[in-house]
């Protein structure tokens, strides 16, 4: 069982997650932003290594990536500054990423080496769900990584059902379809579609994202689902001077 | 087909459909469609009659008298530089806003490099009456403003896209982003034979009336439908996959495409992508992309806007990797002089797009029989300016 099971089930609602991409604003900060996190009472977190191409991702998290990569970050760079990521940080670590740069660097030295600094899962938004049948399984299995599916509100119940399968940890439930970054509107079509996951009973829980900013926002997603994870905002914020100190506030005023 | 695609979308290595999520419905929508949207008979009906009395179709297979003198062989343009807009990329257009209008959709999106994707499908939503957005990258829009002025005047919407290198790849993204933000009522018209499965295939099938057609006027002018040489430029590759198409099962015939070397190969200004690529995953396909050891995309660079892209279709990526197809690179100088030479020689002024494929016969060596088939995939107009400066006229 690794960390993020435990956690699931040790806590059973309001978890908080939060992402930000390694490298951003500056390089070798990745472990102490995630340190500042644990300490302000997150509880897991979305390491996200930069592509030059992110589709699905929304202007903030594009102008990150652009400005990791400038700074030089790379998956060897990220594995270095997490080497000692475990003496530090206790809490579920994700790496999160689009397929091109784990294909180079080789899947199954990708997953040893995450599993080897400490990462308890992955999270590849294009990252089909054939090709992890197929071709990743075996190395995230043999490597005790969860792989992250997302469901937006336009997955068939018959999809949902197969991820639900295919997942050993939790399932990633977008807000909306939409890339990063943008307001989340509740509507009630949003609101019965969470209804109808929740409905579901599946086996994994469900964790929203995409859109959350704030404490109303956060605060509604965990009705529908065991927790929230906040993304743009948290690297909009990592543009203040000093963010590390200023962590604690930001994380209270997602919490409430 | 030996070259075909396999039922999970793949041609040997390459191919797939490696999209988020969010994209999922609307590509599993298409697969789970076209098939049979493409093979009823009224759709059928209706793509033949547009191609033949809108596109102008069929383009003239054109016995190039200088061309064949020149170089010692008999050398046949395929002419889709006179296809209505100026190019082959209205032949997938029209394929595609027909399927767009049997799923119900009311938008449409497309990205485009020359920006001759852009207009034709700027011109398929005029005609049909659906709301078009075009994305094209800044530095496109500036080399290629007359088709900026052209999707305008045609009623799109053109929006910059400012990330990156600012050219095709960049607008790719961004109408990706689009779609993924719009997912019910939009179709994307993908314009060259990248993207997730279907999109490959299907624009492949939209565009095999090229090589449809050839092989008809080849046995008119030849007695024999093959030809020993099939040559066609290559960016997304979606002229040379329709000029290749319907030879592909016959392996007698040597199929050449033409990358854009850019200022050379070795320059770093280059976008001969299988020269400088390795396999990876670019625009939801498991392809041959340039690319850094970490797996960053490298921004490409060519002088032809619609050459200017990081990959290549994962067909002719399986084309490439099984020999089935010979891939070589012409520099943005041979592209230019070649251009120059069919303008006063032939009386025709080729996009620079194709230019590359004319310049490669430079570097062949025919035999006084060859039959040699090169696909006229635009003509150059849009071009002018970048040929005007060049040559000081």
């Amino acid at each position: 069982m690794n960390r993020l099971n435990k956690l699931f089930e040790s806590k059973k609602d309001n978890l908080l997650s939060i992402y930000f991409t390694a490298g951003y604003p500056e390089l070798n900060t990745t472990v102490d932003i995630a340190e500042a996190l644990e300490k302000a009472g997150v509880d897991f977190l979305e390491i996200g290594f930069p592509y030059s191409d992110p589709v699905a991702d929304g202007p903030t998290v594009q102008h990150s990536s652009e400005k990791a990569l400038a700074n030089g970050m790379n998956l060897n760079q990220l594995f270095e500054e997490l080497k000692d990521l475990r003496k530090r940080v206790s809490i579920p670590i994700l790496l999160m990423g689009y397929v091109n740069p784990i294909v180079q660097y080789g899947i199954e030295r990708f997953c040893k080496k995450a599993a080897e600094v400490g990462v308890d899962g992955i999270i590849a938004p294009d990252l089909p769900m054939y090709e992890y049948e197929t071709l990743y399984a075996k190395h995230f299995i043999d490597n005790g990584l969860s792989n992250i599916f997302l469901v937006t509100p336009q997955t068939s119940e018959e999809r949902i059902r197969k991820i639900d399968d295919l997942s050993n940890s939790f399932i990633y439930l977008l807000s909306s379809s939409s890339i990063t970054g943008k307001n989340l509107q509740l509507s009630t079509a949003i609101e019965d579609y969470y209804k109808r996951v929740k409905a579901m009973q599946l086996k994994n829980p469900a964790i929203i994202g995409f859109g959350i900013t704030n404490n109303e926002t956060f605060s509604k997603a965990c009705e529908y689902a065991r927790g929230a994870i906040v993304g743009s905002a948290f690297v909009r914020f990592l543009a203040n001077e000093n963010y590390l100190e200023k962590i604690p506030e930001f994380v209270k005023r997602i919490r409430g | 087909m030996k070259y075909g695609v396999n039922e999970h979308g793949y041609y040997g290595d390459f191919g797939g459909a490696y999209i988020p999520e969010m994209l999922y419905p609307n590509v599993e929508e298409l697969r789970q469609q076209y098939t049979q949207i493409l093979n009823d008979p009224g759709f059928k009906a209706e793509f033949e009659q547009l191609l033949r009395d809108y596109v102008g179709r069929p383009s003239p297979l054109y016995p190039a008298k200088r061309y064949s003198e020149k170089y010692g062989a008999n050398i046949f343009f395929k002419r889709e530089d006179l296809n209505h807009t100026g190019s082959h990329k209205i032949n997938n257009a029209v394929g595609q806003i027909l399927l767009a209008r049997r799923l119900g959709k009311k938008r449409i999106i497309a990205e485009t490099g020359a920006g001759q994707h852009g207009v034709a499908t700027a011109t398929v939503c005029a005609l049909m009456g659906i709301e078009c957005v075009v994305y094209m990258g800044e530095v496109d829009m500036e080399r290629q403003a007359p088709n900026v002025s052209r999707m305008k005047m045609l009623g799109a919407k053109v929006v910059p896209a400012t990330s990156g290198s600012k050219t095709l790849k960049d607008a790719t993204n961004e109408a990706m982003r689009d779609w993924i933000n719009n997912p019910v009522d939009t179709h994307y018209i993908i314009g060259s034979v990248v993207g997730p499965y279907p999109y490959p295939e299907m624009v492949a099938q939209f565009q095999s009336i090229i090589s449809l057609e050839t092989k008809k006027q080849l046995l008119e002018h030849t007695g024999n439908e093959l030809p020993q040489y099939v040559m066609a430029c290559v960016g997304g590759g979606s002229n040379a996959m329709g000029m290749f198409y319907h030879f592909l099962d016959n392996e007698s015939v040597k199929l050449i495409a033409v990358e854009a070397a850019g200022q050379g190969v070795e320059s770093g200004h280059s976008a001969a992508t299988t020269f400088l690529g390795r396999e990876g995953v670019l625009h939801g396909s498991r392809t041959i992309l340039m690319q850094t050891d970490d797996g960053q995309v490298v921004e490409p660079y060519s002088i032809s806007a619609g050459l200017d892209y990081p990959g290549i279709g994962p067909q002719h990526a399986h084309l490439y990797k099984v020999q089935r197809a010979k891939y070589v690179n012409i520099t943005d100088d041979e592209a230019l002089q070649a251009g120059l030479l069919c303008s006063q020689l032939e009386g025709i002024i080729p996009a620079i797009e194709t230019a590359h494929a004319l310049a490669y016969l430079e570097k062949m060596t025919f035999k006084m029989d060859d039959n040699v088939v090169i696909c006229i995939s635009g003509r150059g107009d849009k071009d002018l300016n970048t040929y005007i400066k060049y040559f000081n006229f």
